[in-house]
């Protein structure tokens, strides 16, 4: 495999609210290869967002606050970077695109004029030449008319456009990672499959790196190399997209397999895992799963899991992985709770 | 853009005639006779039936209202019952007067309130929002009299650094052609006057600019802090933008709309005309002008007074609007 670009140690990121301490992210690790793409997955709630943004030091701050761990990227620790320093990093090696393709651009200024800072923020061209790579830009992500576009405010464009232009402005200086906060959620299926087609030709054209944060497993199948599921603030499970998809290990992501409808089964009702993710708060004991899990044991509600490695490159948060508990108990358990 | 002003010109026909039908209507509404009025208690019937026929006022309602709409268009007020002459003439330097205060007390209002907004915002919860936000509320809360009274006292009684009254040195004053007399000591390339000028438009200026100030550092911040959560700000930070471009390029142009609105209705409630802050520094503004007429029952100068006053806020009303449209793509009317 080639070289880490970007490497999460136990990463904290916690809100100070009015109402206490939340451990948003809770000792997240997760590492990104040269040219790879790796899906975050998990329910809203979860944390991904929070780590993406993170990544970047975007994170609200007050209330959000990274309070330990260390991001790594290309060897430097971005954790607590200054400012002068992340300033030079975002857009330029690291750039990311947004959920919200519709408020995600200034209404007030033109496609052309938001574009042309991409360039100018971290090269020292003229406008007139930034103009012209910005069109080629759009030309690149495939947006027709480029020439006439680049006048128009972004009111004028629609949503899947809007989204394009935003990853025209991502790659405008060839970033070493793109970082995609769920970029086709608020897409129509279409317009999503596109986006995700420009994404991976992108990806393999530059080479470029992509973190990719989705709740939407079929995006997952579709692009990533890698998977990280994370639930509560945690990472659950990593392994890559085939192992993932085909055998998932965490009951939270056989869960969340289990949930997605299939095109050749024609059950009357989908199933969905009981109850929604708990709302993250400090000193909590237990996996966080335990209450919606249907495999839960005691050992489950009284002592933190560890991420155990089940595989070549995977990892489970669970205890039916642990070594020390043995086999037995694993498939003692399983089936005692199955068979219910 | 210019059919959009065209329209909304034509759109500003209609307010204007019902503009007119009010001032008129004040003459008409004053109980008793308005020639009775003019010529005091002991004026004979003959006297008052004669003056009544030369002024127009024995024809109907609606004949009279036409005669003076037509007078109006021709650019005509009437004539002031006091000094007999045309309102139209007399009215100007009152206008200028007014006109020149109001635009220094906005600059002052304006540069200060949208930066204490602004700064406010960024550093939220520091020392400075709560001085700025505290000052702020001092400023909309505090009398204007009173805060012109402590200006004069402190500033030309006690320390003697700026005059207390008046828009020039009255023994030398200036020749008037604009009657804006900053403009005026300009054209006479007069410098060392332009500076007396200025000293005496800063007491009044601040006085009357207190207020706007205040209100619109009120609204700057908390339409600054709404736009700084917006999603495309996070986008501009994401591209690598230092603070200072994220929060004076992307962040106030959106912000500014709404302190837009208030900044123009601050500016036609100033040029209204500032009674008292007129009358403390014996400023000759429209609202001075429109008081003594008052005093004096001088009812044709009441009345265009009002009307000028109401057609400049119509107007500043109408910038404003064109302002948002040039600063906003996505206004369609």
């Amino acid at each position: 495999m080639s070289r880490i670009v970007l490497e999460i140690k136990n990463l904290s990121t916690h809100f100070f609210t009015d109402s206490g301490e939340i451990p948003a992210v809770d000792q997240v690790s997760l590492h990104v290869h040269k040219g790879e793409v790796v899906g975050i997955v998990g329910e809203s709630g979860c944390g991904k967002s929070v780590t993406s943004l993170s990544i970047m030091q975007l994170v609200p701050n007050p209330p959000g606050k990274i309070v330990g761990g260390e991001i790594n990227y290309k060897g430097e620790n971005l954790a607590f970077a200054s400012e002068k320093r992340m300033k030079k990093l975002r857009g330029n090696e690291i750039s990311m695109i947004f959920q919200e393709p519709m408020t995600s651009l200034n209404p007030l200024f033109t496609i052309g004029n938001q574009m042309r800072e991409a360039f100018r923020f971290h090269q020292k061209i003229s406008k007139k030449e930034a103009r012209e790579k910005s069109i080629s830009m759009l030309k690149l992500v495939g947006i027709p008319r480029a020439e006439s576009i680049i006048d128009d405010y972004p009111h004028q464009l629609s949503g899947g456009m809007r989204q394009r232009v935003m990853i025209a402005m991502a790659m405008s200086c060839d970033p070493e990672l793109l970082i995609a906060d769920e970029p086709t959620t608020a897409l129509d299926v279409t317009i999503q499959a596109q986006i995700l087609d420009l994404m991976r030709k992108l990806n393999e054209e530059k080479d470029t790196a992509i973190l990719l944060i989705t709740h939407d497993l079929g995006v997952v199948a579709d692009i990533c190399d890698r998977v990280v599921v994370m639930y509560a603030g945690q990472v659950v499970e990593e392994g890559s997209k085939r192992e993932i998809l085909k055998d998932p290990k965490h009951p939270y992501s056989q869960g969340l397999i289990r949930s997605l409808p299939r095109i050749h089964e024609r059950e009357q009702k989908l199933y969905s895992i009981p109850g929604t993710v708990p709302k993250p708060k400090l000193g909590r004991v237990g996996c966080r799963f335990a209450p919606r899990c249907e495999l839960a044991f005691n050992r489950c509600f009284e002592g933190n899991p560890e991420l155990y490695v089940t595989g070549e490159g995977r990892r489970s948060r669970c205890f039916l992985y642990d070594k020390q508990e043995g086999e037995a108990i694993n498939d003692a358990t399983t089936e005692a709770v199955i068979g219910d | 853009m210019f059919s959009y002003i065209l329209r909304r010109l034509l759109m500003l026909i209609p307010v204007l005639i019902g503009m007119t039908l009010i001032t008129f209507s004040i003459v008409h509404l004053i109980p008793g006779n308005p020639a009775q009025v003019i010529l005091g208690e002991t004026a004979t019937a003959n006297a008052i039936t004669e003056l009544e026929e030369s002024m127009g006022l024995n024809e109907p309602y609606f004949v009279q209202y036409g005669h003076y709409l037509m007078d109006l268009v021709q650019g005509d007020l009437g004539t002031s019952l006091r000094s007999k002459a045309e309102i139209s003439k007399e009215i100007w330097p009152y206008i200028a007067a007014t006109f020149e205060l109001t635009i220094f007390a906005m600059i002052f209002a304006v540069v200060v309130g949208v930066n204490a907004g602004i700064i406010s915002a960024w550093k939220q919860n520091s020392w400075f929002d709560f001085l700025a936000m505290m000052v702020a509320l001092i400023g909309v809360s505090m009398p204007i009299f009173w805060l012109a009274l402590m200006e004069q006292w402190i500033f030309a009684q006690e320390l003697g650094w700026l005059p207390a009254y008046g828009r020039q040195n009255s023994r030398d004053p200036i020749a008037a052609i604009t009657h804006f007399y900053v403009l005026d000591s300009l054209i006479h390339l007069d410098f060392s006057r332009t500076l007396t000028i200025l000293k005496h438009l800063i007491l009044p200026s601040i006085a009357l600019g207190t207020i706007p100030m205040a209100i619109i550092a009120r609204m700057t911040r908390s339409s600054m802090l709404e736009v700084m959560k917006s999603d495309y700000i996070r986008t501009v930070r994401a591209k690598g933008s230092g603070q200072f471009l994220v929060i004076y390029k992307h962040a106030l142009k959106n912000a500014i709309i709404p302190v837009l609105t208030v900044i123009g209705l601050q500016t036609g409630v100033l040029l209204g005309g500032a009674i008292l802050t007129e009358t403390i520094f014996s400023w000759p503004g429209i609202g001075r002008y429109v008081y003594e007429a008052i005093s004096y029952r001088d009812y044709p100068v009441i009345q265009s007074g009002i009307l000028v006053v109401a057609f400049i806020f119509v107007l500043i009303n109408l910038a404003v609007d064109i302002l948002y449209k040039k600063i906003d793509p996505r206004i369609k009317y």
